[in-house]
C-alpha cells in the first residue's frame, strides 16, 4: 500500500516535473537558439511556430517583448530574457517564465535582438491568436492589423470565433469585413466564396482589390494542343495586338519548343570561332564588317554542318501554327474566377471615376498653392503693374519666419497662430522698405525694376543663407494637421492642403473685400488708373502705392508659412515659385484676382493631366506646361480674363 | 567702305589695339608658349572670360540697342556648348571604340561601332539607344552649322511667336525667361538624350590631338579672341549703320518707328536671332575650356547674371558690355574662389565666399538706382564727352526717348 | 581695363611665387576639394572639416615619412566646370600630392580628365553609381552591389517585398541605380509590371500623386516597398506626405540610399520610424573606435553635429593612403597607388576594409531602421562585399572587369579579352 502511494507520489511528481518542464519558455527558445539569434526571416519560421503552438500564457509577453525589440540574449549562456534599461550602460534582467528579475548586466555582456520588420509581422501573425480575445482593445487592433498585413488561411476560423464575442461595435466591423475578404481567399467552399466575392464587388478597398487580384493571375503559355484540365482564361492569336509575332516565337523558346533564333553575336562569335587561316569558309575576315557578308558566310558554316541553321521567317511561321498559345488561371475553379474577374471589372469602372475625383483635388490643391504664391503678385504686379523679381524671397521669408517663431514658442498650434500675422508684419515692412527706396526711383523705367528687385532677391537668398544655413528647416504643421481626410482608399487628400485652400479662398475673399469695400481699395484703383488725377483728389499717390506694395508682399510672407509647411524650408524655396507665379498672373491676365484665379486652376489642373498621363516622369510636366504657356499667351496675350475698356489702361 | 567704317569708329582700332596686346600678353606669359607665369587654369579662365565678353556684346546689341532684355540667351550660349560638345564627345569615343573593337578576331560593323559608341556615352545614365539628336554628331562639318542653326531656329520662332503677337517689355522678359526654364527642365531630363544632369563632359580633350592642355588653352585664347574681335567689329558696325537707327528707335519708341513705315518685328526678329547665333558661338568656344556642359548652366539665372554684367559695365556702348562682363566675372571668380581676404570684424567674421552675392545684389541695385551708364558711365566724365541736354538727363536706354522733365510730368 | 589686367597678372605671379616658396617648405600637401559654398555646401563642408581633422591627428602623430601634412582647401562653389579648374589648380599651381574631394558624380566626371591628364591621384568618398573605374581615382564610396543590391535583397527576402517603386530624383544617380535594380529584380523573377519608375526633379515637393500611385500599387494583393532614391531637400516634402496618407513602415517600406543622419536632422523623425536607410557607416554603429571617433568629431565640431557615411569613407581612404605612403616611402602617384592594393584599414563600424585593384572598397553593408531621435538601429548587417565597378546586372557591363593591378586596365572586356580603355570615358 504504502509501496503504492510512493509510486503513485514517484508518478506524480514526475508528471509535475515535466508539467514545470512544459510550462517554460526558455527550453523552447534554446532549443531554437541559433535562428532566434541570427534573426532572419528566411529561417526564423520554426521558432515562432514552436513559441505560438506551445500554448504558454508567457509566450504572448515573450512574443510582444520580442517585437518591441525589448528581448536581450545573454552571451555567456545564450539564455534568453526581457530587459530593462538600467543606469548607465547596464540593462536589468527578467526571466519570461518566472517573471523574476535575474540580475543586471553590462551592455557588453549581453546582445540586443532586434527582429526586422518582416519577422516583426510573423510574430505579429503569431500573436494573432492570442490577441483577437485579448481584453485590451488596442491589442484586439494590433490582431486585425496583423491579419490585414499578412492574410493567412489559418487565421480564418479563430477570426470567426472571434466575431460573436466582439464587445467593440467598430471592431466588430473591421472583423467581419476582415472575415468577408479571408473567406474570398481561403475557404474551401467554393460557393462561400463566389458568395463572398458578390458581396464585396461594391467596395473601393484596395484590400479587396488586393484579395481578388491574386485570384485573376493568368500564365501565358504554349502547347502544342489546347490542355482540358486547366482553367483557361483565354486563348490567344499568334501575331495580332494581344501577342506578337516575336513574343509568341519567343514563348516557344522559352517553352523549349523550338530552336532559337540565332542572334547577331551568335554570328559573330560563331564566325570567330571558324576562322581558319584568316578566312571563313573562304571569305577573308577583314570583308566581315557588314551583317550581309557575315550572314553569308554563317550560311556557309551552316551548310557545312559546323553551326545550327538560321531561323527563317518560314521557320517562324510554321512553328506558330503547329502551336497554340493560350492564359490559364491559377486559381482551379472556374466559379471563383469569373465570379472576381466580374467583381473587378465592376470595382476599376468605380475606382476609374474616384481616381479621377482624386486627381480633380490633387489639382484644385495644386491650384490653390500656385494662387496663394501668386496672389500677392497679383497685387503688385497686377495692379501696380510693378515687376518683383524678389517676391519669392518674400514668399521664403514668411517661412523662416514661421521657422523662427517655432524656435520660440514650441507649441505647434500656438506658434503657427502667431506666425501667420507676424510673417505678414515682417514681410509688410520688408516690402514697405523696398517701395521706398528702390522701386518708387524706377516707376517709369520698368524693366530696370526687374532687374534692381532682382539684385534684391539674390542678395536676400545669400543673407538667407548665411543666417540660416543651406540645409532645409523643419517648419512643423500643428497635430491636428497631420494625416488625411480620406474619403475612401482612392480618395483622399491631407489636411493640410486643405488648411492651403481654404487659406487661398479666405485671401481671395479679403483680396476682393480690400479692392471692392474699403477706402483704401479705391485709392489704389484709383492711383492705378491714373496716378495724377488721383493725386489732384486729395489722395496721396507715394502713400497708397507704398501701402499697396506693403499688402501684397505681406500676404506673401503668408503664403510662405503656408508652403513652408506643406513642403519644406530652404534659401531657394521662393526661387521655386517665382517663375510659375509670374506664370499664373500673366497666363490669367494682368490686373484681376479672377484672372490669377484662373490661371491657377489651369496650370494646376494641366500639370496634374500632364502627370497623369505620363506617370513616371514628374520634370516632363513641368517642361510641358511651359511651352503649353508660352503658345498660349500667342493666342490670349492678355491672359484668359482679360480687362477691357477703359481698366485695360495703356 | 572699311576705311570710313573706322573712321566713324576710332574705338574699334583702340578696342582691337587692346584685345591683340592682351592676347599676346597672356601667350607670352603662359605656360604653353611662353614663360610660364600664368598658370594653364588661369590661361582657360581669360579664355573663357573673353567669350562671356563676346555673348555680354550680343545682350548689349539686343537690350542696350534694340531694348528687348532678353532672359534668355545664357539659353542660346549654352544651346551652343551642346551642340560642340556632341561632336567631341562622339568623336573621342569612336576613336576608343574603333580602337578596342579592332582588337577583335573579326573586324566590327559599322552598326557595331555605332552601338559601342552609344553604350559609352549613354551607359552611364542607363541606356544605350542613340537618340535622334545626335543623328549628325558623326560629322564636324555638320554639327558646326548645327551650333549657329540650333539656337538660330529657336530664337527665330519663338522670337516670331512673341513679336508677332506684340508681346513687350517685361512680359517679354519673362517669357525668354520661361523659355529658358523650359529648355533647362528639358535638359535636365534623362530623356532628353543629352545625358541629362551630368551633361557633356570631358570636352576639353579634343579627338585625336595628344597636345598638353597648356598648349590647348592658348589656341583656344587664341580662337576667343578672334570670335570676340570679330563679333565686336561686326555689332559695330551694325549698329553705326542705317540699321542702328532703326533698332534705336525701336527701342526709344516703337510705335513711331512703326508709324514711320518700319516692319518693327523684322528688324527685331532679325537682333534676336543674329544675336542667339552670336551667344551660341560664343558657348561652343567657353565649353570645350570649362570641359563640361550641364543643364544647370543655363538655368534662367544665368542670363540674368548676363544682364547684371551689361548693366554695370554700361548699356548702349558696346565696350560697357565687355568691361562689365569681364570685370563682374573676373571679380566674382576671385570673390567666391576663396582668394579674397576675410574681413575680421571682431564679433564677426566677412567671408566673401559668403557675403559675395549680397555684395553683389546692392551693388547692383545701387547702379540701376545711382549710376544707369554703369562702368562706362565713367569715360563719359573722363572723355568730358557731353550729350545736348534738352529736356534734363537721360533716363536710361530702354526709355530713352522719355527724357527726365518729360518722365516726371 | 588694362590696368584690371595687370593687376590680376600680377596677383597671379605673386600667387606663383608664394607657391614656389611654399613648396620649398618641408611639407606634404593634401588637397581638399570640396563645395564651400552652393548647394553642395551643407554636405561638402562636413568633408572638409572631416580632412582638416583627420589631418591634424595625423600631424599630432609626427605627419608623414617625416614631414608634417598641410591641407590646401578650395572652394569649387557646387559649380561643376569650376571642379575641373580648381582641381588642374590644386595640381600644377599647388602642386599637391593627392586630393580628397567631390561628392556629385557631375563633379567628378568633371575633374576626371584632369586628374588623368596630370596623373593625380583622388579619393571619392560618396555612393555612386559605377560604371567607372579610373586610373588616379579610389573609390571609397559604396558601389551599386554594395548598397542598393543588398538592400533590394532585404526587401526581396527580410521583409518578402514582391511589388518595387523606384522612385527618384531625375540625375545620373538615380537613372543608373534604378536600371541596375529593374534588370536585377527581373532576374530574380519580378515581373515587370511590378516594377514602377518614377522620376522627380530636384527639390520636388508635389508628392500627393506620387504617392496615391505607391499606396495604389498594393491593390493586386502583393506586398509593396519603396526604394527611394530621392536626393536632398525633396525627401521632407515625400516623407511628410507618406506620413500624412498614413502609411507606415510596416505596409509600405521605403529604404532610401541618400538619407543619412545629417540629411535626417531636417526632419521630424515620428512619422518616419521603421522606413530605412542601407550605407556601409551608421553613427549608432556600436564599437569602441566609433565611440572615439564620434567623440572627437563632436568635440572639435559641436555637440549637435553628427558622422555620416561618406566621413567614414574619408577616414578610410586617409588612412590606407597614409599608410600605403608610408610603405611606399614616397608621395609619388605611381608608387603610392601600387602600394594602395590590398592595403587594410579597420572599419568604424567593426571588421576591416580591403582596397581591392579595381580601386573601390570591400566593406560589409548595413542596413538601418530609422528612430525617433534621428538616428539609425541597425538592424542587418551582410558580410563583406567587394566592390564591383562594372556590375554584373546589366548585360553590356557583366562582361567588363577592373584590375589595375594584373590587367593595368579599368575596363576589360573579358569576352573579346581586350582592354578597352585605360584612360576614362568621362
Amino acid at each position: 500500500m504504502v509501496r503504492l502511494f510512493l509510486a503513485g507520489l514517484a508518478i506524480l511528481c514526475a508528471c509535475l516535473t515535466a508539467n514545470a518542464q512544459e510550462a517554460d519558455l526558455q527550453p523552447i527558445l534554446q532549443e531554437h537558439q541559433e535562428i532566434i539569434a541570427k534573426s532572419s526571416r528566411k529561417t526564423i519560421k520554426p521558432a515562432i511556430d514552436a513559441i505560438a503552438s506551445s500554448g504558454l500564457p508567457q509566450a504572448q509577453v515573450m512574443l510582444e517583448t520580442w517585437a518591441a525589440k525589448n528581448m536581450w540574449m545573454r552571451k555567456s549562456d545564450g539564455l534568453f530574457f526581457s530587459g530593462q534599461k538600467g543606469e548607465g550602460r547596464s540593462y536589468e534582467l527578467t526571466d519570461f517564465d518566472t517573471g523574476e528579475v535575474v540580475g543586471t548586466f553590462e551592455k557588453t555582456e549581453l546582445k540586443q535582438l532586434k527582429p526586422n520588420s518582416g519577422i516583426r509581422a510573423m510574430i505579429g501573425t503569431a500573436l494573432v491568436q492570442f490577441q483577437l480575445t485579448d481584453p485590451d482593445r488596442a491589442r484586439r487592433q494590433a490582431a486585425l492589423q496583423s491579419i490585414q498585413r499578412d492574410p493567412e488561411g489559418e487565421l480564418l476560423d479563430p477570426l470567426r470565433a472571434s466575431i460573436d464575442d466582439e464587445p467593440d461595435a467598430d471592431l466588430k466591423a473591421q472583423k467581419q469585413r476582415l472575415e468577408r475578404l479571408l473567406t474570398i481567399g481561403y475557404d474551401t467552399d467554393t460557393g462561400a466564396r463566389v458568395a463572398a466575392i458578390e458581396e464585396m464587388s461594391d467596395d473601393l478597398g484596395v484590400d479587396v482589390r488586393a484579395a481578388l487580384n491574386p485570384l485573376v493571375v493568368t500564365n501565358r503559355q504554349a502547347a502544342a494542343t489546347l490542355p482540358s484540365d486547366m482553367n483557361i482564361a483565354a486563348v490567344l492569336q499568334p501575331d495580332s495586338d494581344d501577342l506578337s509575332r516575336d513574343a509568341a516565337y519567343d514563348l516557344l523558346v522559352a517553352s523549349d519548343l523550338v530552336a532559337p533564333r540565332v542572334s547577331a553575336d551568335d554570328i559573330r562569335a560563331a564566325l570567330a570561332a571558324n576562322i581558319d587561316r584568316g578566312r571563313v569558309e573562304g571569305v577573308p575576315v577583314a570583308q566581315l564588317s557588314s551583317a550581309a557578308a557575315r550572314a553569308q558566310a554563317y550560311e556557309a558554316l551552316a551548310e557545312a554542318g559546323a553551326v545550327p541553321a538560321l531561323i527563317t521567317e518560314a521557320d517562324i511561321d510554321a512553328a506558330l501554327a503547329a502551336h497554340v498559345f493560350f492564359d490559364t488561371y491559377a486559381e482551379p475553379s472556374p466559379d471563383v474566377t469569373a465570379a472576381a474577374a466580374h467583381a473587378l471589372e465592376q470595382i476599376e469602372l468605380k475606382v476609374g471615376l474616384n481616381q479621377t475625383l482624386d486627381l480633380t483635388l490633387d489639382a484644385i490643391s495644386l491650384a490653390s498653392i500656385y494662387f496663394l504664391a501668386a496672389i500677392g503678385l497679383a497685387i503688385t504686379f497686377g495692379v501696380m503693374g510693378v515687376i518683383n523679381m524678389a517676391h519669392g524671397e518674400f514668399i521664403m521669408m514668411g517661412a523662416y519666419t514661421g521657422y523662427v517663431v517655432q524656435q520660440f514658442i514650441p507649441n505647434h498650434t500656438l506658434s503657427v497662430i502667431v506666425a501667420i500675422p507676424m510673417a505678414f508684419a515682417v514681410t509688410f515692412a520688408m516690402g514697405v522698405a523696398m517701395e521706398r527706396l528702390v522701386i518708387r526711383w524706377l516707376y517709369a523705367r520698368p524693366l530696370e525694376t526687374l532687374l534692381a528687385t532682382f539684385g534684391i532677391s539674390i542678395a536676400l537668398q545669400q543673407l538667407a543663407k548665411n543666417i540660416f544655413g543651406t540645409q532645409a528647416r523643419p517648419l512643423t504643421a500643428p497635430g491636428w494637421l497631420d494625416g488625411a481626410w480620406v474619403l475612401n482608399d482612392v480618395v483622399s487628400i491631407s489636411y493640410i492642403r486643405i488648411a492651403i485652400f481654404v487659406l487661398a479662398m479666405i485671401f481671395l475673399g479679403l483680396f476682393l473685400y480690400i479692392m471692392k469695400r474699403t477706402r483704401l481699395g479705391l485709392e489704389m484703383r484709383a492711383v492705378t488708373q491714373n496716378p495724377r488725377m488721383a493725386g489732384s483728389m486729395g489722395i496721396n499717390p507715394g502713400r497708397v502705392n507704398m501701402l499697396t506694395f506693403g499688402l501684397g508682399s505681406g500676404i506673401a510672407g503668408i503664403a510662405g508659412v503656408a508652403i513652408g509647411l506643406f513642403a519644406k524650408v530652404t534659401s531657394d524655396l521662393g526661387s521655386d515659385y517665382i517663375v510659375q507665379s509670374f506664370m499664373t498672373v500673366v497666363v490669367g491676365g494682368v490686373g484681376n484676382i479672377w484672372g490669377a484665379l484662373a490661371g491657377a486652376g489651369m496650370i494646376g489642373f494641366l500639370q496634374k493631366g500632364i502627370e497623369w498621363m505620363n506617370p513616371s516622369n514628374t520634370l516632363a510636366a513641368q517642361t510641358y506646361i511651359i511651352i503649353f504657356i508660352i503658345i498660349f499667351i500667342q493666342f490670349r496675350p492678355r491672359g484668359i480674363i482679360a480687362l477691357k475698356g477703359r481698366a485695360a489702361g495703356d | 567702305m572699311d576705311r570710313s567704317f573706322v573712321a566713324k569708329n576710332p574705338s574699334v582700332l583702340v578696342f582691337l589695339a587692346i584685345l591683340s596686346l592682351f592676347t599676346l600678353g597672356v601667350t607670352i606669359l603662359s605656360e604653353g608658349f611662353g614663360i610660364g607665369v600664368i598658370s594653364t587654369s588661369f590661361v582657360k579662365t581669360l579664355g573663357k572670360t573673353l567669350c562671356l565678353c563676346l555673348i555680354a556684346v550680343a545682350m548689349d546689341l539686343v537690350w542696350g540697342f534694340t531694348g528687348i532684355l532678353s532672359l534668355g540667351h545664357f539659353a542660346f550660349f549654352g544651346l551652343g556648348g551642346y551642340m560642340i560638345g556632341m561632336w567631341l564627345m562622339y568623336e573621342r569615343t569612336r576613336l576608343i571604340v574603333v580602337d578596342s573593337l579592332g582588337q577583335a578576331e573579326i573586324p566590327p560593323t559599322s552598326a557595331e561601332v555605332v552601338d559601342a559608341i552609344g553604350i559609352q556615352i549613354f551607359g552611364v545614365v542607363g541606356s544605350s539607344e542613340f537618340p535622334l539628336i545626335w543623328a549628325f554628331s558623326h560629322s564636324l562639318t555638320l554639327q558646326l552649322i548645327l551650333i549657329v542653326l540650333v539656337p538660330g531656329l529657336l530664337a527665330l520662332i519663338f522670337g516670331w511667336l512673341a513679336f508677332r503677337s506684340r508681346v513687350t517689355g517685361v512680359y517679354l522678359s519673362i517669357l525668354t525667361q520661361a523659355m529658358t526654364l523650359a529648355l533647362a527642365l528639358y535638359l535636365f531630363q534623362n530623356d532628353s538624350g543629352l545625358r541629362g544632369n551630368n551633361g557633356l563632359s570631358g570636352l576639353q580633350n579634343l579627338p585625336g590631338v595628344t597636345t598638353s592642355q597648356d598648349v590647348v588653352s592658348i589656341w583656344f585664347l587664341w580662337a576667343s579672341a578672334l570670335a570676340l574681335g570679330l563679333g565686336y567689329m561686326l555689332v559695330v558696325w551694325l549698329v553705326s549703320g542705317k540699321f542702328g537707327s532703326v533698332i534705336r528707335g525701336i527701342r526709344d519708341n516703337e510705335a513711331r518707328v512703326r508709324f514711320l513705315g518700319y516692319s518693327v518685328e523684322v528688324y527685331k526678329l532679325a537682333v534676336f536671332t543674329l544675336t542667339a547665333c552670336i551667344a551660341a558661338i560664343a558657348g561652343a568656344l567657353y565649353y570645350p575650356q570649362a570641359g563640361i556642359i550641364n543643364p544647370e548652366e543655363m538655368a534662367p539665372i544665368a542670363s540674368i547674371y548676363l544682364a547684371v554684367w551689361v548693366a554695370i559695365g554700361g548699356r548702349g556702348r558696346l565696350y560697357g558690355a565687355v568691361i562689365g562682363a569681364a570685370f563682374v566675372s573676373l571679380l566674382s571668380t576671385w570673390f567666391t574662389g576663396g582668394q579674397a581676404p576675410d574681413i575680421p570684424l571682431g564679433f564677426y567674421t566677412i567671408k566673401w565666399v559668403d557675403w559675395w552675392q549680397v555684395l553683389l545684389g546692392v551693388t547692383f541695385v545701387l547702379v540701376t538706382l545711382f549710376a544707369p551708364q554703369g562702368i562706362g558711365g565713367l569715360f563719359d566724365l573722363w572723355t568730358d564727352r557731353r550729350h545736348p541736354d534738352r529736356h534734363g538727363a537721360n533716363l536710361g536706354p530702354d526709355d530713352g526717348a522719355l527724357r527726365e522733365k518729360e518722365a516726371i510730368e | 581695363m588694362k590696368s584690371l589686367k595687370s593687376t590680376l597678372a600680377g596677383s597671379v605671379v605673386f600667387a606663383a611665387m608664394a607657391t614656389a616658396a611654399l613648396s620649398a617648405e618641408d611639407t606634404i600637401k593634401v588637397g581638399v576639394l570640396h563645395s564651400l559654398s552652393g548647394t553642395m555646401a551643407i554636405s561638402e563642408t562636413t568633408l572638409k572639416d572631416t580632412m582638416l581633422m583627420l589631418i591634424d591627428q595625423q600631424n599630432a602623430k609626427g605627419g608623414l615619412l617625416g614631414k608634417q601634412l598641410e591641407a590646401v582647401v578650395v572652394d569649387p562653389a557646387s559649380d561643376w566646370p569650376l571642379f575641373a579648374e580648381k582641381a588642374r589648380e590644386l595640381l600644377t599651381v599647388h602642386e599637391v600630392d593627392v586630393i580628397f574631394g567631390n561628392w556629385t558624380s557631375v563633379s567628378r566626371k568633371s575633374v576626371l580628365p584632369v586628374i588623368e591628364e596630370l596623373n593625380g591621384l583622388l579619393f571619392y568618398p560618396v555612393q555612386y553609381e559605377g560604371e567607372e573605374s579610373s586610373k588616379n581615382v579610389f573609390y571609397t564610396g559604396a558601389a551599386p552591389n554594395q548598397q542598393a543590391i543588398p538592400a533590394t535583397d532585404y526587401f526581396l527576402e527580410e521583409l518578402g517585398v514582391e511589388k518595387f517603386a523606384l522612385l527618384g530624383t531625375d540625375y545620373v544617380y538615380p537613372r543608373t541605380t534604378n536600371n541596375i535594380l529593374e534588370s536585377y529584380l527581373k532576374q530574380k523573377g519580378i515581373a515587370d509590371d511590378d516594377i514602377f519608375v518614377n522620376y522627380t526633379p530636384f527639390g520636388h515637393s508635389d508628392w500627393s500623386k506620387i504617392v496615391a500611385d505607391v499606396v495604389a500599387l498594393g491593390a493586386d494583393g502583393k506586398k509593396v516597398g519603396v526604394i527611394s532614391t530621392i536626393n536632398g531637400d525633396a525627401n521632407i516634402g515625400f516623407y511628410k506626405e507618406l506620413a500624412a496618407a498614413g502609411v507606415s513602415a510596416d505596409d509600405i517600406p521605403v529604404v532610401a540610399f541618400s538619407v543619412g543622419e545629417e540629411e535626417l536632422s531636417g526632419l521630424d523623425t515620428t512619422n518616419l520610424v521603421g522606413h530605412l536607410a542601407a550605407w556601409n557607416y551608421f553613427q549608432s554603429a556600436d564599437t569602441d573606435v566609433n565611440a572615439e571617433f564620434v567623440e572627437t568629431w563632436k568635440a572639435t565640431m559641436g555637440d549637435e553635429r553628427v558622422t555620416n557615411d561618406p566621413m567614414e569613407a574619408h577616414y578610410i581612404g586617409f588612412n590606407m593612403w597614409v599608410n600605403a605612403a608610408t610603405e611606399a616611402g614616397t608621395t609619388e602617384v605611381d608608387a603610392v597607388r601600387a602600394a594602395m592594393y590590398g592595403q587594410e584599414f579597420p572599419n568604424l563600424t567593426g571588421g576591416t576594409a580591403v582596397m581591392l585593384p579595381n580601386h573601390h572598397l570591400a566593406k560589409p553593408v548595413l542596413i538601418g531602421e530609422i528612430q525617433e531621435d534621428g538616428q539609425f538601429d541597425i538592424v542587418s548587417e551582410t558580410d563583406v562585399v567587394p566592390g564591383d565597378a562594372w556590375t554584373d546586372f546589366l548585360p553590356e557591363s557583366a562582361v567588363l572587369v577592373s584590375d589595375w593591378k594584373e590587367l593595368g586596365c579599368g575596363m576589360y572586356n573579358t569576352e573579346t579579352k581586350t582592354c578597352v580603355q585605360t584612360l576614362s570615358n568621362y
